[in-house]
């Protein structure tokens, strides 16, 4: 074993540049053509096919995996990128075993669904490759709106309402665009900056201009966003990060997953990012598994993800949680931290072994630890923004706000799972919305 | 973008992907459908005197079928339409009503008396349908009867009804022709002569798509009995393509619209049946196999193909191909390629090798190693290797320049063009004049 592994702390260059080049490399290598071709022919071109009511984009899946049989993979992304303008990212970070492939009628009969996921991105990727932009700009209409959230509801929203000809500004409190696309999914499923290449590539329709470092509350009020444009999209995202709430959580070493992530994403050399050589992970959902199994190909020696309810409550998918497996991490449920234990620095987690109505069932244990990441929900950051359902922002109909002129999509708007795929559509149905309101 | 729109023999469609004359467009529901789900056009099933015809009762459809169960060849024993004349006629009228801007064309098949058509073309031209396609071509159960392909494989017949058609309509004029016959070119010349606006073809194949080796009976089989049927879908396209070809590159009938059936299953099949002449296509087997929807990858993949080669309108498609369409005696034999297999694409299965030292020419060596290789020096061309071949561009053929010799032949390879016709060992070659 290498001794860099056993080195105990928070600390960089577990692992050479190579070593980690390959360990982060692309999760599922892109399909060559004769791949693709043999994988499109699976396709029974289903009748009201489960595949497409089970995207919450509507992409026409039948539909464009034949145009891939057919020899035209570009007519192919047009069908995808009509429904789904992020249809690139999307193929790559979709939970499509819960969704689309799930329910794929080779699944049910054979265990095995056409590809659907790796047919969408060969389709896009084609079609990107190429530099081309599928769709045109319809003629200026005067009409100036504000998005608030370079995320994919807001790219979504931002798109289509470019497309129909209004003039977009989005605004976003980070560097970069892109939302959770650029700082909050594993390296492994976004690898060669694709990102905010399907950003440049999205802004080619024309008529968006991009704010970067402008967070709604500290650079923005709604009040003069709604004054200075026809209509405001909010799709800020959860930029709260839910809290332990056990002694110790203020500890040296304990972190929120979603920093981890994207730090990780923005880091220039993964050599200089350090992890710790136990660490523990608490949360069952992607940004947990994202975290955990980042930190395990980092170089960490022991990364175990603990889970407070069954195995059948994970909401990390059954792909994800042998992802996890796979890659080295412990998967540990019906445990709920207790304390933190540590002098400065974290050391130890304590945790109760519950039942299944998550009370303690008096047995605890204690896991070793130099770094505790929290992964167990994000919450909304809520000061000035429309009524509220719940902890996110109350909607009807498609993302209107209780605000007359604000609608709202994504991850902070109420319904609906917190997927890039269903912001996407709630951007897009609100652009629609907003457009016949505005046009009406 | 392209344009798709298509005007044949001065029917205008938003798309040359027109349903054949066949159980889905027996209907108004179907048609309707069909419509919205973005057809171009269809040719209603065909209609035929009162009382109306009756099918049996049994299976319709026999089929061939791929690895995956997919569908290659399907074979049906249905008549024409089994509804009341007058229910079809109100129906196309309804349709065409609503739908203006798509081709209804209505297939028709009565005996052939000059009364009986006489009498019935007045009637399917009150419905306002563009045109009538005459049914010379179903080869099963109304032949019997001395219609359908009864018809069609009589040259005279076929210009007599045209004539007839031509007389008391004036409707655009398609004549449908069988393919069971020896020579297409013959009855297309009698449709022409006759004064058709234009043919389409093919109609079904006979055929017997297969045996039930436990009652010893053809399928389908109706009571322990099977008769033959019409043979159709991808499978039949070769037959189709080069019987299209056929008549757009005979000199006596140039610009004889035609209008392509036969397997068309993808945008590709339909450019390549309308570069070989077809001013537009018809479509059945694809439709019954995967539902009216299928037409929408033939619409973005035609489009596509004509925005890639510049073309804007699809007649700059039509026939493109044609100048092309050559006779064996006028190929070049002085053109010359060998095989070459590509190394780092070759997983050695040794399928080339097996099929050229069993069948052919014994011109690929094989190593102790499983390499595979070329020998040019017996290496006539044939092309076997590359279609037996599993990994697509694997093995090429590449074209040897002027100037190298022929390993095999030990000849140089000239430039000049020379065919058959000119051969020494051709005994009825003629000689340059000395």
């Amino acid at each position: 074993m290498d001794p860099k592994m056993l080195t105990e702390g928070i600390v960089a260059g577990r692992r050479e540049a190579g070593q980690l080049a390959d360990a982060f490399e692309d999760l599922h290598p892109p399909l060559s053509e004769h791949e693709a071709l043999v994988a499109a022919d699976r396709c029974y071109f289903c009748h009201d096919a489960p595949c497409t009511v089970a995207c919450p984009t509507d992409i026409d899946i039948p539909l464009f995996i034949r145009q891939i049989a057919t020899g035209t993979p570009e007519a192919a992304a047009r069908t995808i990128l009509s429904q789904n303008i992020l249809g690139g990212m999307c193929a790559r970070v979709c939970p499509t075993e819960t969704l689309c492939e799930e329910v794929c009628v080779r699944e049910t009969a054979e265990g095995k669904p056409v590809v659907i996921g790796q047919l969408q991105r060969f389709a896009t990727d084609t079609l990107m490759a190429a530099d081309e932009h599928p769709f045109e700009r319809a003629p200026s209409t005067g009409k100036r709106i504000a998005v608030v959230g370079a995320g994919p509801a807001g790219l979504a929203c931002a798109h289509r309402l470019a497309m129909k000809g209004h003039d977009v500004v989005v605004y976003d409190a980070r560097p970069k665009a892109g939302g959770l696309n650029e700082y909050g999914i594993a390296a492994y499923k976004t690898v060669d900056g694709f990102a905010q290449a399907e950003v440049n590539w999205l802004m080619k329709i024309g008529g968006i201009t991009l704010q970067n470092g402008k967070a709604l509350g500290a650079d923005l009020r709604l009040d003069d966003l709604k004054a200075e444009h026809d209509a405001v999209f909010l799709g800020v995202g959860l930029g709260g990060v839910n809290a332990l709430g056990v002694p110790g959580d203020d500890k040296d070493g304990v972190r929120d997953a979603v920093d981890f992530i994207a730090e990780l994403r923005q880091v220039p050399d993964l050599t200089a990012l350090p992890v710790g050589r136990d660490v523990v992970v608490i949360g069952g959902g992607m940004t947990a598994v994202d975290a955990a199994v980042q930190a395990k190909l980092l170089g960490a020696l022991n990364v175990t993800m603990v889970y407070r309810r069954g195995k059948d409550r994970l909401s990390a998918s059954e792909f994800e949680q042998d992802l996890a497996a796979s890659r080295g991490v412990r998967i540990i449920t019906n445990a709920q931290p207790v304390a933190v234990h540590g002098n400065g620095a974290v050391r130890e987690v304590e945790f109760a072994f519950t039942d299944d109505d998550l009370k303690p069932t008096g047995q605890n244990f204690r896991l070793p630890a130099d770094q505790l990441f929290r992964a167990i929900g994000q919450t909304l950051v809520a000061d000035g923004l429309p009524d509220l359902d719940g902890r996110k922002i109350a909607v009807t109909g498609a993302g209107r706000t209780s605000v007359s002129g604000v609608w709202a999509g994504g991850d902070c708007a109420a319904g609906g799972d917190d997927l890039t795929v269903t912001a996407v559509a709630e951007g897009r149905d609100a652009a629609e919305d907003i457009h016949a309101r505005l046009m009406g | 973008m392209a344009d798709l729109t298509t005007d044949f023999v001065g029917i205008k469609s938003p798309n040359p992907f027109w349903l054949a004359s066949a159980p889905p467009t027996d209907k108004e529901y179907n048609v309707r459908r069909a419509f919205e789900a973005g057809w171009g056009g269809v040719v209603w099933k065909t209609l035929g005197e009162d009382p109306p015809i009756v099918n049996v009762n049994g299976p319709r459809y026999g089929a061939i079928w791929g690895a995956d169960r997919r569908l290659l060849g399907l074979n049906n024993i249905e008549l024409i339409t089994d509804r009341p004349l007058e229910v079809n006629l109100r129906e196309i009228k309804a349709v065409k009503r609503d739908y203006p801007d798509r081709a209804v064309v209505v297939s028709l098949m009565v005996p052939c008396e000059e009364e009986a058509w006489k009498k019935i073309l007045p009637l399917v031209e009150e419905t306002g349908a563009d045109g009538v396609e005459l049914n010379f071509g179903c080869p099963h159960g109304m032949s019997e009867r001395g219609m359908g392909s009864a018809v069609g494989q009589v040259p005279e017949y076929i210009e007599m009804v045209t004539r007839w058609v031509k007389q008391y309509t004036r409707m655009p004029c398609i004549v449908k022709l069988t393919p069971n016959i020896t020579d297409v070119r013959k009855p297309a010349a009698a449709a022409h002569a006759g004064g058709a606006d234009a043919v389409s073809l093919i109609n079904t194949i006979n055929s017997i798509t297969g045996v039930d080796l436990d009652i010893f009976a053809p399928e389908p089989t109706i009571d322990g009995k099977g008769a033959h049927g019409g043979y159709c879908g991808p499978a039949v396209k070769p037959i189709a393509l080069n019987m299209v070809a056929e008549i757009a590159r005979s000199p006596e009938m140039r610009g004889l619209p035609i209008s392509g059936i036969g397997g068309v299953t993808t945008w590709k099949d339909a450019a390549e049946f309308m570069v070989l002449g077809a001013g537009n296509v018809q479509v059945c087997t694809a439709a019954m196999t995967y539902g009216f929807k299928v037409v929408q990858e033939m619409i973005s993949g035609l489009s596509q193909f004509m925005d890639e080669k510049g073309l804007t309108d699809t007649s700059e498609l039509i026939g493109r191909a044609v100048p092309n369409i050559s006779d064996w005696q006028h190929l070049n034999l002085n053109y010359v390629t060998k095989a070459e297999i590509d190394q780092d694409l070759c997983i050695s299965c040794g399928r080339c090798y097996a099929a050229c030292e069993d069948t052919s020419h014994q011109a690929i060596a094989m190593s102790d190693d499983r390499v595979f290789t070329v020998k040019d020096e017996e290496c006539v061309a044939c092309n076997l290797c590359v279609v037996v071949c599993p990994v697509e561009d694997c093995i090429t053929m590449v074209e040897m320049q002027p100037g190298q010799t022929d390993p095999r032949t030990e000849r140089e390879v000239v430039k000049e063009y020379a065919n058959w016709t000119t051969h020494p060992n051709n005994p009825g070659a003629v000689k340059a004049a000395e």
